[in-house]
């Protein structure tokens, strides 16, 4: 599936704005946008959970972060994307790091815990910064500004979006087949023996859990470019319930997991709200279905269906 | 002074006990299922609710509890027959997939059936006065609850302590699968502990209902409170449940009461009321860290 | 001969018990030194203190000249005391050709770190290469693509010896390689340990009685704890401690008709009965 689908998802992915809007439909390409963003935090938990084998459940508090970064920066009047993205990332990256110092000294259901207690902390802590907005967040006066394109025109902010999500899918690629990568599924395949083997692994695992702390940062900017927004409900736990199950309902460890899920889970969302007023109900009845049948998620579905 | 530390340690007390009503439950499923539940926070919900309806149904303060009860009974054995049972052999990714789906449909279950707004309940009338103790005022509400806690805990300790279900129970805890080989019915035993949880979910709740919230979404606040109760505690023991949830109540309540008092005194008043709250509630979890640091396993580890 | 390992006065105890109770042994560079004993004599725990597993109580451990008694057990694998696991401990859901690649990968004093985003692992030519190597001298060229979990439990007990040469290892610690094989397996994987004689220095833990005897150049008996007996595999045969210590036990007739065990590829491995004694190895 993957070798010939993947020039025909990016294709798509571009055709999509033209087709929505000769349907009338310009509105949902802020509904794709908001999708694909979804799904570049969500790509960057499966690195973390899927790559490296560490079920984290505090994502959220790095995505938040990206947001807040590109915010408070907006807020003192820098603007340029090319300066508060990254520095987004940057920022989410510090974080990681800080908590994955000390998580990682831990395993199971305790690694669990303690990620989701540094994520609380994280918000209880951009809740208590009244000069930035507190509890109601921290709106963006306007969008970041990038030299070639016009952020503020949903369609070239969209193709922004598409950009960089195409781009993290393709370096995460690179990664896995990489050296970096190959340590990354020897550890969560058989940890001891990779200790056994002298590799440094507490520092290889930090490394994953960075990486996939600093995408989810990017996606963050891009979030609160997207809501004008930058909200301390970003980070709250159940956000990062949220993430986690976009991870396992595209597929743990697949290449697309993280976009299968946000796809799907937000893709329902949509669609159902269209429908019924309790589309929540739905989306949940959907969720315990794939968990009780589908135990690799949509990835293994599509696989499964290939191979069988 | 004096006073408003009484009065704060009886509200941390009072606090502390209904989250060992939720943890209690929460590190057995945990502990002898080693099943994640996100899910049971809306048992907590559903006990505020139904107790709600009954109160209003019947006027009475304590048959809304009591039906509160036992409907959540039926409602938790019925989940984990129908439900969670599956998902006992599965890791825990699956475990959150499935109980984080049960959070949004319980969620929209009660809002389909109670509408989207919070819901009244309110503490009998009886109670709604002070009453003295150590010499100042206290409400008498919550000394009920103080008191219904202590009670049902010390229920608890006699059931798990001695009777032979709650051995079983213990013995669960610490090999399930030497309870397995010893011919305990182990399903029907699952049935049952998910239903006691569920039962002491309901009793928090319905107590709970008149001082905090009754809405929806009520749950999800305090389910991550339990789950940092059951880790300090010590996953599968309910006597570390009781020390974890009164740690967790007094820290949280004392610091919430003490902390920007404290700061105010040490910086200026606007770091203080900023820093305050927050510091407070994170103070809960940099507590787990700490206990964690030093106890990896919790305070009281179940498992041998 | 250097002694490659040197342990002197050893001892572990756990509560009362004296697992290891001051072993004194040494393994010269090169050599085969088998370790036997009848069963809870302590050649776990002995093997434990040996790698870095457990730490000993009394007593040190030295390896090539240097005290590494309080040494971890990364930093003895680090220094080329490697251990092979007695449960097979692979990467299940990766081929065993990347299996073998990941080992080879470990060693980056001559590879570098691992630390590599980029470039794919697979066009690392001179590590896909060595990996193969590796893979056809344990016998398993030919199964690079099958993944692991796949593998028969005798192959997989070569991947793991496979594995463990991939460190370049100079003392190898074999703890019963040949647990849980049938005749022809045991044969074949004894086939692989005879081939490093001489390359990699071996201390192996092994109950076959019938291999350890054709295979090892000296022989050290552990009985409660201490040693009893240490000689050429001859001169344990004879040794009247070691009978004793192993009345009805363990120790059963040598045959001595059987040829000493040949580092063979398993198609010209000789069976019993029919060996080929050429050079008088």
């Amino acid at each position: 599936m993957k070798r010939i689908a993947e020039p025909a998802l990016l294709a798509a992915a571009l055709v999509l704005p033209f087709v929505l809007g000769a349907t009338g439909n310009e509105f949902y390409v802020g509904v794709a946008t908001r999708i694909l963003i979804f799904a570049l935090a969500a790509t960057a938990l499966n690195f973390i959970v899927g790559y490296g084998g560490m079920v984290a459940f505090g994502h959220a508090a790095f995505f938040g972060l990206g947001a807040y970064t590109v915010a408070i920066l907006m807020n003192h009047g820098i603007t340029a994307a090319w300066l508060t993205w990254p520095a987004a990332a940057a920022v989410a990256a510090v974080a990681s790091l800080g908590v994955g110092l000390i998580s990682l000294r831990t395993r199971g259901v305790y690694f669990i815990m303690i990620t989701l207690a540094f994520a609380q902390m994280l918000f209880y802590l951009v809740v208590s910064l009244k000069a930035y907005g507190g509890d109601d967040g921290l709106p963006l006066a306007s969008r970041s500004a990038l030299p070639a394109l016009d952020l503020a025109d949903d369609l070239h902010f969209y193709f922004a979006v598409v950009a960089l999500l195409a781009a993290a899918l393709a370096l995460f690629a690179r990664i896995d087949a990489a050296r970096f990568g190959r340590a990354l599924a020897g550890i969560r395949q058989n940890e001891t023996r990779m200790e056994a083997l002298g590799y440094p692994v507490f520092r290889l695992k930090l490394a994953c859990f960075v990486i996939g702390g600093a995408v989810a940062g990017l996606a963050g900017a891009l979030m609160a470019n997207q809501t004008g927004l930058a909200s301390p409900n970003l980070l709250y736990w159940t956000q990062s319930g949220m993430l986690l199950v976009m991870v396992i309902l595209g597929g743990v460890g697949s290449r697309y997991g993280g976009l299968l899920g946000a796809l799907v889970l937000l893709g329902l969302e949509e669609w159902l709200a269209a429908i019924t007023e309790h589309s929540a109900l739905w989306v949940g009845v959907a969720l315990l279905l794939v968990a009780s049948f589908a135990p690799r998620g949509i990835a293994g579905l599509l696989a499964g269906r290939r191979n069988g | 002074m004096l006073q408003l530390f009484l009065e704060q340690a009886l509200n941390g007390l009072q606090f502390g006990l209904m989250l060992f009503l939720l943890a209690a439950g929460l590190t057995l499923v945990f502990g002898i299922m080693d099943m994640i539940n996100l899910s049971h926070g809306s048992l907590y919900m559903g006990g505020a609710y139904l107790a709600a309806a009954a109160v209003e149904r019947t006027g009475s303060f304590a048959l809304g509890v009591l039906g509160a009860v036992a409907g959540m009974i039926v409602v938790g054995a019925l989940l984990e027959r129908l439900v969670l049972r599956r998902f006992y052999q599965r890791d825990h990714l699956a475990q959150v997939l499935a109980t984080f789906a049960l959070i949004l449909i319980a969620n929209e279950t009660v809002r389909i059936v109670w509408g989207p707004q919070p819901v009244m309940l309110n503490a009998p009338e009886a109670l709604s006065g002070p009453v003295e103790v150590f010499g100042f005022s206290y409400p008498a509400y919550r000394l009920l609850i103080i008191g219904v806690g202590l009670g049902v805990a010390a229920l608890l300790y006699v059931l798990v302590a001695k009777t032979r279900v709650g051995m079983w129970v213990r013995a669960g805890a610490a090999n399930r699968e030497m309870t397995e080989a010893m011919g305990v019915n182990v399903p029907r035993l699952f049935t049952a502990i998910f239903a006691l949880g569920a039962a002491l979910c309901a009793v928090a709740g319905a107590l709970l209902g008149p001082l905090l919230a009754v809405q929806v979404g009520m749950g999800e606040n305090i389910l991550i409170l339990a789950f940092v109760v059951i880790v300090i505690g010590g996953i599968g023991s309910i006597r570390g449940a009781l020390v974890g949830a009164l740690l967790v109540g007094g820290v949280d309540t004392l610091g919430r009461a003490l902390l920007p008092t404290l700061l105010r005194s040490l910086a200026s008043n606007e770091v203080a009321s900023n820093l305050g709250p927050a510091l407070a509630s994170i103070l809960i979890y940099a507590l787990m860290a700490a206990v964690l640091f030093w106890k990896p396993q919790g305070l009281f580890p179940a498992r041998a | 001969m250097a002694d490659l390992l040197a342990l002197d006065g050893l001892a572990k105890h756990f509560g009362g018990i004296r697992a290891t109770d001051g072993v004194t042994l040494d393994v010269r560079a090169g050599e085969l030194h088998a370790l036997i004993g009848p069963n809870g004599a302590g050649k776990t725990t002995l093997i434990h203190l040996v790698s870095g597993a457990l730490a000993a109580d009394e007593g040190s451990v030295r390896f090539d000249g240097d005290d590494v008694t309080r040494l971890t057990m990364h930093e003895r694998a680090g220094r080329g005391l490697v251990r092979s696991y007695q449960i097979t401990s692979i990467f299940p859901h990766l081929t065993a050709l990347e299996n073998l690649r990941l080992a080879v990968q470990s060693r980056r004093q001559d590879w570098g770190s691992s630390f590599r985003f980029w470039q794919p692992a697979a066009r690392d030519a001179a590590m896909t290469e060595e990996a193969a190597a590796l893979l056809a001298e344990v016998d398993l060229a030919g199964r690079g693509t099958a993944q692991a979990a796949d593998l028969a439990h005798g192959e997989q007990r070569c991947l793991e010896l496979g594995m463990a040469l991939a460190t370049k290892p100079r003392l190898l610690l074999l703890d019963e390689p040949l647990a849980g094989m049938g005749r022809e397996e045991s044969e074949r994987m004894a086939a692989l340990i005879a081939g490093l004689k001489g390359r990699v220095t071996v201390l192996l833990v092994e109950h076959d009685m019938d291999i350890v005897f054709r295979l090892a150049d000296r022989i050290s008996v552990l009985v409660a704890g201490r040693i009893v007996a240490t000689g050429t595999p001859d001169a344990i045969r004879d040794d009247p401690h070691v009978r004793r210590a192993y009345l009805g036990d363990e120790i059963v007739p040598i045959d001595r008709t059987l040829p000493p065990v040949r580092a063979q590829r398993p198609c010209g491995l000789p069976l019993h009965g029919e060996g080929r004694r050429g050079d008088g190895t």
